[in-house]
């Protein structure tokens, strides 16, 4: 349900980019997103199409790069990727197999670019 | 046929609510109140958690607060009846409460004569999440009838979390709830957050929880 707030976002974002370099179409929209994040991406798509309806954005392709979820090691700075569905395995770094470890990347919610004519 | 090119955005998605989060804590500070945001599943015991803190800081504190709900005042009447002051957020449909609605509830309080607000959000695991309210500090509550399994589901949640609150105890005894596999997922998502297990219904355990958020209180009462 939330989809509805973050794609009007992304919209208001994409709207105001495409005024300022004068765009014709936004043929697509390029967003990383983080694996923590539930966003489904058929409904952001779903709701885009119909909050962009009129605009120069209407029928813009949004494309999701899901980012994993890495933690830092606060003994050597070590980054390692883990599986959220593996909370039973023991979560260690893979370099010193330090266990003090800090979440880094898997909360994104970013706009990289927007394909445009 | 017209070239298709590249516009670098490089922006975060919810950087307006960001900007406005950052607003209410500022503002926060300057008037040396302390809010925090409580966020669970439906039935949970969010309410309760909130009638019980009442009942044991009103006495010491100036306590404010903030009802969201999709569309019902009940939970706001029960926290009236306690005798503090309670600001009714009704969402309208939406899951959440984002900064710009908590923006419009603060001016509706005088936070000069409040020590703490405690923010009631809308109950669901997800959406709440995502959405910075401008709070000092973020709990979560986690009944022991929905399970230890819900860090593997609602990730998210217990990310952003500076407390996790086990509530419902009692229901402990003759339940399938390993608390030591819950504790152990959930550090691995957030070494740093602090759990509290307690019973809204028998009171066990309250006092603990009560005490931590005094000491939090007071912090932001007088730095």
């Amino acid at each position: 349900m939330h989809e509805l707030s973050v794609t009007e976002s992304i919209l208001n974002i994409v709207l105001k980019h495409a005024k300022a370099g004068n765009v014709q179409k936004v043929m697509g929209v390029n967003l990383r997103i983080g694996v923590l994040s539930d966003l489904e991406n058929e409904w952001v798509q779903r709701y885009f199409d119909y909050l962009s309806k009129g605009t120069v954005a209407e029928g813009a392709v949004l494309k999701i790069e899901r980012i994993p979820a890495t933690m830092r090691c606060e003994n050597c700075g070590q980054i390692t990727t883990f599986n959220l569905q593996e909370l039973e395995k023991d979560w260690k770094c893979l370099a010193c197999n330090g266990e003090s470890l800090t979440l880094v990347s898997g909360r994104e919610y970013f706009i990289k670019n927007i394909e445009v004519m | 046929m017209p070239e298709i090119k590249l516009i670098e955005i490089r922006e975060e998605i919810l950087a307006d609510n960001k900007v406005l989060a950052e607003e209410i804590r500022d503002l926060l500070h300057k008037k040396r109140t302390f809010m925090l945001n409580i966020m669970s599943s439906p039935g949970s015991g969010k309410t309760s958690l909130i009638l019980q803190t009442i009942r044991k800081m009103k006495g010491a504190f100036k306590i404010g607060v903030i009802e969201g709900d999709i569309d019902s005042t009940v939970d706001a009447e029960k926290v009236l009846r306690e005798g503090v002051t309670a600001i009714q957020l009704k969402t309208g449909g939406f899951c959440h409460l984002d900064a710009s609605m908590l923006q419009k509830a603060l001016k509706e309080l005088d936070l000069s004569n409040l020590d703490l607000i405690i923010i009631e959000n809308v109950g669901n695991l997800v959406c709440p999440a995502e959405f910075d309210t401008g709070s000092i500090k973020n709990a979560m509550i986690l009944s022991i009838p929905e399970g230890d399994d819900k860090p593997l589901k609602y990730p998210l949640m217990f990310t952003v979390c500076d407390v996790l609150i086990v509530n419902k105890t009692d229901y402990l005894e003759g339940s399938d709830f390993d608390m030591q596999a819950l504790e152990n997922r959930v550090l691995k998502l957030n070494p740093a957050i602090k759990i509290f297990k307690l019973s809204c219904k028998t009171g066990v355990g309250v006092n603990t929880w009560t005490d931590w958020l005094e000491g939090e209180v007071a912090i932001s009462n007088y730095t």
